[in-house]
C-alpha cells in the first residue's frame, strides 16, 4: 500500500509523491486495464518489484550497474552561449544523452533488466518507438545473455535504422509490425501479444511510463534518478533549486523521471513538452494531453487522441520517440490537478531548436529533447536573467542525423 | 431465467454442449453482417457472441484485427451495433447475444448508457477483454441493473485460488481462455481441457465455453463436450475474409460461412 489514509502513518500523506495507490491509480488514470491471461503477470511483477525494493542488495547492485556501465551520475552543463543567444533565463542542461547507449531509456531498462532476472525470467520482450527503448533493451540483454526480442513499428524500422542496426549487431531479434501506420503504437501492441503468447518464461521490459501497473510506478522509480541528481547538481552549482524544468513527452518517462523529485518543491514550475506535429490544431499531431481525452488503451486509463468513438487516432510526429497517441497516466494527473503545465511544440520548431542547440552548444540533440529546447528558446527570453531553467536533454540526436537532412532538404 | 441461461438448460436436457460462432459487426459491411447474423441460428449456432470493432485489438491476432479495420471502414461504431442487434431480435427473440470488445468505446459510450442501451436492444451477455475484475466496477453496478451479464474471462494463468476471486460474482457463463496466446494462432489439446475445466468447475457452477484456438469441427466437438460450450471465430472469418473482393461481399460470403457453420454444428450434435 503506497497510499494510507491518516496523516500520522505515513510520512508522505500530504506529498504528491505517494502515489499511486494500490489499484495503480493516480486519481483517476492508471489502473490494470489489461486481459486476465495478463493479471496474474502483473501480480507476479508487483510483488518481485516491493521485494527488490526492500532488499538493499538490489539497490547496490544496481548503483554499480548505473555508476560502472551506464555511466552516472550524468553531468549538469550550463548553457553558456545559448544563454546569452537567448537573452534571459540561465538554461542548464541535464546530460542523459551522455549515458550509456545515448539516452535515458538505459536507467530503466537496467532497474528492470535486475527484476527480471530475479524473478528468473529468460526472454524479454519490449516495444520501441526511435528505437532507443529497444538499444537500451537488447544492450542489457547481451550484457546478461539474455534472449530479446523487440517490436517496432514498420515505418519506424524505415526512419531509424541505424537503430535498427544496432540491435541486430547486439544480438536481438527485431520484429517489424506493419499494423496500423507502423509506430509506437503498434509496437506496443505487438510486444504485449508476445508477452501474452510466452508468459511462464518471458519478461515484457516496458520502456515508458504507461502500461497497466506497476510499470508506470516502477520506470517513474528508475527514471527518477535524473531529478535526483539535478536537485544535488544545482544545490552545488547555484544553491538553489531550478525556477523552471522542462521535458519532451512521448510516453512521459525522460519527462516523469525529473520532475517525479520535484513535485512537492511547489516553487518549480514543470512543463511537459508535447509533439504538436504539423500544429495543435492539424490533425497531425501527438499532442495527447492538449488534444485528446482520457480514455482506455495499452492497460492504463489516460489522456489519448481518439475520436468520439472511442476509436484510437494515429499520432504524428517527426519524432519517432514521441509518435504515440497516449501518455503516462501520472502526467494525465499532474495535468488535471495543475501541477505540471503540458505544451504543443511542431515539427519545424523542434527542427529549427535541434540546430541552435548544435551550432550554440556544440551538443546534436535527440529530435525528441529538441521539442524540449523549442519550448525553452520560447520562455527564456521572456524570464530574469538571475532566473534557471533546466531542461532534460534526453538523448543524443546521432539517430535523427538522417530524418533532419532529409527534411532540411540535404542528400547524404 | 435470462435468455442464457434458459438456452443452456434446455442444451443440458438435450444432452450436448453449445456452439458459440463469432462474428465482427459490420465486417465486411452492416448488411452482409446483418444477413449472416439472422441466419446463423438455423445454420446452427446456439448463442452468437458478435465482436464490436475496436482500432487497438490488443489481444485478438492478425485475423480478427483486421476484420475490426474492415468492420470501422464501414462506418461500425457501438451505436450501430446495437442497432443490428436490435434488427436481430424483430427475427429472433431466443438465440442469447453477447458482444465481445474492448472498454474504450464502451467508456467513450458513456458505461451506465451503454449498459442500458444494449439491454434495450435485446443484448445478454458483454464481454470487455481489457477489463479485469479488479476493474470490473466501472461496469458492474449498470449491467446488474440492466440486466446485462458480464461474461467472465477467466486463463490458463489463472491460478486456483484466483478462479474463486473472480467467479465469486460471475453470471450468465464463464469464458476459458484456453492458450494464452492471441485469438487464432494455436489451440488447446484435450488433455489440456480434461485439466482445466475440472479447476473451473470447483469454482463456479455457471457453464463454462472453451474459446480461443478452436477452428475445427473436431476440436469444436471436444471442447463442447469437455466444456458447456464451444467459441469458433477466427476461423470463420478466414472463411469470410476469403469470399471478399476488395474488400467487399461477394455473392459467396455469406454461404460459405453459413456452410462451415453447419460443418461444426453437426460435429457439435453429433
Amino acid at each position: 500500500m503506497t497510499n494510507t489514509s491518516s496523516p500520522l502513518s505515513s510520512p508522505l500523506a500530504n506529498s504528491l509523491r505517494s502515489g499511486p495507490d494500490d489499484r495503480g491509480r493516480f486519481g483517476i488514470f492508471g489502473g490494470r486495464f489489461v486481459a486476465e491471461t495478463l493479471m496474474p503477470l502483473l501480480f507476479e511483477l508487483d510483488e518481485a518489484y516491493r521485494a527488490a525494493q526492500a532488499d538493499p542488495e538490489f539497490r547496490k547492485e544496481l548503483d554499480y550497474y548505473l555508476k560502472d556501465y551506464v555511466g552516472r551520475p550524468s553531468p549538469l552543463w550550463f548553457a553558456q552561449h545559448l544563454t546569452e543567444e537567448l537573452g534571459g533565463a540561465k538554461v542548464y542542461f541535464k546530460r542523459e544523452e551522455l549515458n550509456h547507449t545515448g539516452s535515458h531509456k538505459l536507467n530503466n531498462v537496467m532497474g528492470q533488466i535486475l527484476v527480471a532476472r530475479r524473478m528468473g525470467k529468460t526472454r524479454i520482450v519490449a516495444e520501441t518507438g526511435a528505437g532507443q527503448h529497444g538499444v537500451a533493451t537488447a544492450t542489457v540483454c547481451a550484457l546478461f545473455g539474455l534472449k530479446c526480442t523487440i517490436y517496432m513499428g514498420a515505418t519506424d524500422v524505415e526512419r531509424q535504422k541505424p537503430n535498427v542496426f544496432r540491435m541486430h549487431l547486439l544480438g536481438a531479434e527485431v520484429k517489424p509490425v506493419p499494423a496500423g501506420a507502423g509506430t509506437l503504437k503498434d509496437a506496443m501492441h505487438e510486444a504485449m501479444r508476445g508477452w501474452g503468447a510466452n508468459v511462464s518464461d518471458t519478461y515484457f521490459l516496458v520502456g515508458t511510463v504507461a502500461g497497466p501497473h506497476p510499470y508506470p510506478e516502477m520506470v517513474r522509480d528508475f527514471q527518477s534518478i535524473i531529478g535526483v541528481e539535478v536537485k544535488e547538481q544545482m544545490a552545488e552549482a547555484e544553491g538553489r533549486l531550478p525556477d523552471v524544468i522542462v521535458a519532451a513527452i512521448g510516453g512521459g518517462s525522460n519527462a516523469m523521471g525529473i520532475f517525479h523529485p520535484f513535485l512537492d518543491d511547489a516553487s518549480v514550475r514543470l512543463i511537459g513538452v508535447e509533439a504538436a506535429g504539423r500544429g495543435l490544431d492539424s490533425g497531425k499531431t501527438a499532442a495527447s494531453i492538449s488534444r485528446g481525452r482520457p480514455g482506455v488503451l495499452h492497460g492504463n486509463r489516460t489522456y489519448l487522441l481518439q475520436d468520439k468513438h472511442g476509436q484510437i487516432e494515429e499520432a504524428h510526429s517527426i519524432s519517432a520517440g514521441l509518435d504515440y497517441p497516449g501518455i503516462g497516466p501520472e502526467h494525465s494527473w499532474l495535468n488535471d490537478i495543475g501541477r505540471a503545465e503540458y505544451v504543443g511544440v511542431t515539427d519545424d520548431e523542434a527542427l529549427e531548436a535541434f540546430q541552435v542547440c548544435t551550432r550554440t552548444e556544440g551538443i546534436i540533440p535527440a529530435l525528441e529533447c529538441a521539442h524540449g529546447l523549442a519550448h525553452v528558446m520560447k520562455i527564456a527570453p521572456t524570464m530574469a536573467k538571475d532566473q534557471i531553467i533546466v531542461l532534460n536533454v534526453s538523448g543524443r540526436g546521432d539517430k535523427d542525423i538522417f530524418t533532419v537532412a532529409h527534411h532540411l532538404g540535404v542528400k547524404l | 431465467m435470462s435468455r442464457i441461461q434458459t438456452r443452456f438448460a434446455a442444451l443440458k436436457k438435450e444432452g450436448r454442449g453449445a456452439l458459440i460462432p463469432y462474428l465482427q459487426a459490420c465486417d465486411p459491411d452492416y448488411d452482409t453482417s446483418l444477413e449472416l447474423l439472422r441466419a446463423m441460428p438455423a445454420a446452427g449456432a446456439d448463442l452468437i457472441e458478435i465482436g464490436v470493432p475496436f482500432s487497438d485489438p490488443s489481444a485478438d491476432g492478425p485475423t480478427i484485427q483486421a476484420a475490426a479495420l474492415r468492420g470501422l471502414k464501414a462506418g461500425a461504431t457501438l451505436g450501430l451495433v446495437l442497432g443490428m442487434v436490435r434488427a436481430f431480435r424483430e427475427t429472433d427473440s431466443e438465440t442469447p447475444i453477447v458482444l465481445m470488445g474492448y472498454l474504450n468505446p464502451i467508456d467513450s459510450y458513456g458505461p451506465a448508457e451503454f449498459c442500458f442501451d444494449a439491454a434495450q436492444a435485446g443484448v445478454d451477455g458483454i464481454i470487455v477483454v481489457d477489463m479485469p475484475t479488479e476493474e470490473a466496477d466501472l461496469l458492474d453496478a449498470h449491467a446488474r441493473e440492466a440486466g446485462l451479464d458480464i461474461i467472465t474471462l477467466v486463463a490458463p494463468t489463472t491460478s486456483n485460488s484466483r478462479l474463486f476471486h473472480v467467479l465469486r460474482d460471475a453470471s450468465g457463463f464463464v469464458y476459458y481462455v484456453s492458450i494464452t496466446g492471441i485469438t487464432g494462432t494455436n489451440s488447446a489439446s484435450a488433455a489440456d481441457l480434461e485439466k482445466a475445466l475440472p479447476r473451473i468447475r470447483e469454482a463456479t457452477d455457471l457453464p463454462v465455453a472453451v474459446g480461443f484456438g478452436i477452428s475445427t469441427p473436431e476440436q469444436a466437438r471436444t471442447a463442447s463436450r469437455i466444456g458447456d460450450a464451444a467459441v469458433v471465430a477466427s476461423a470463420l472469418i478466414k472463411t469470410m475474409a476469403s469470399t471478399l473482393e476488395n474488400g467487399q461481399a461477394t455473392e459467396r460470403t455469406v454461404p460459405a460461412v453459413l456452410k462451415q457453420l453447419e460443418g461444426l454444428a453437426a460435429a457439435v450434435r453429433a
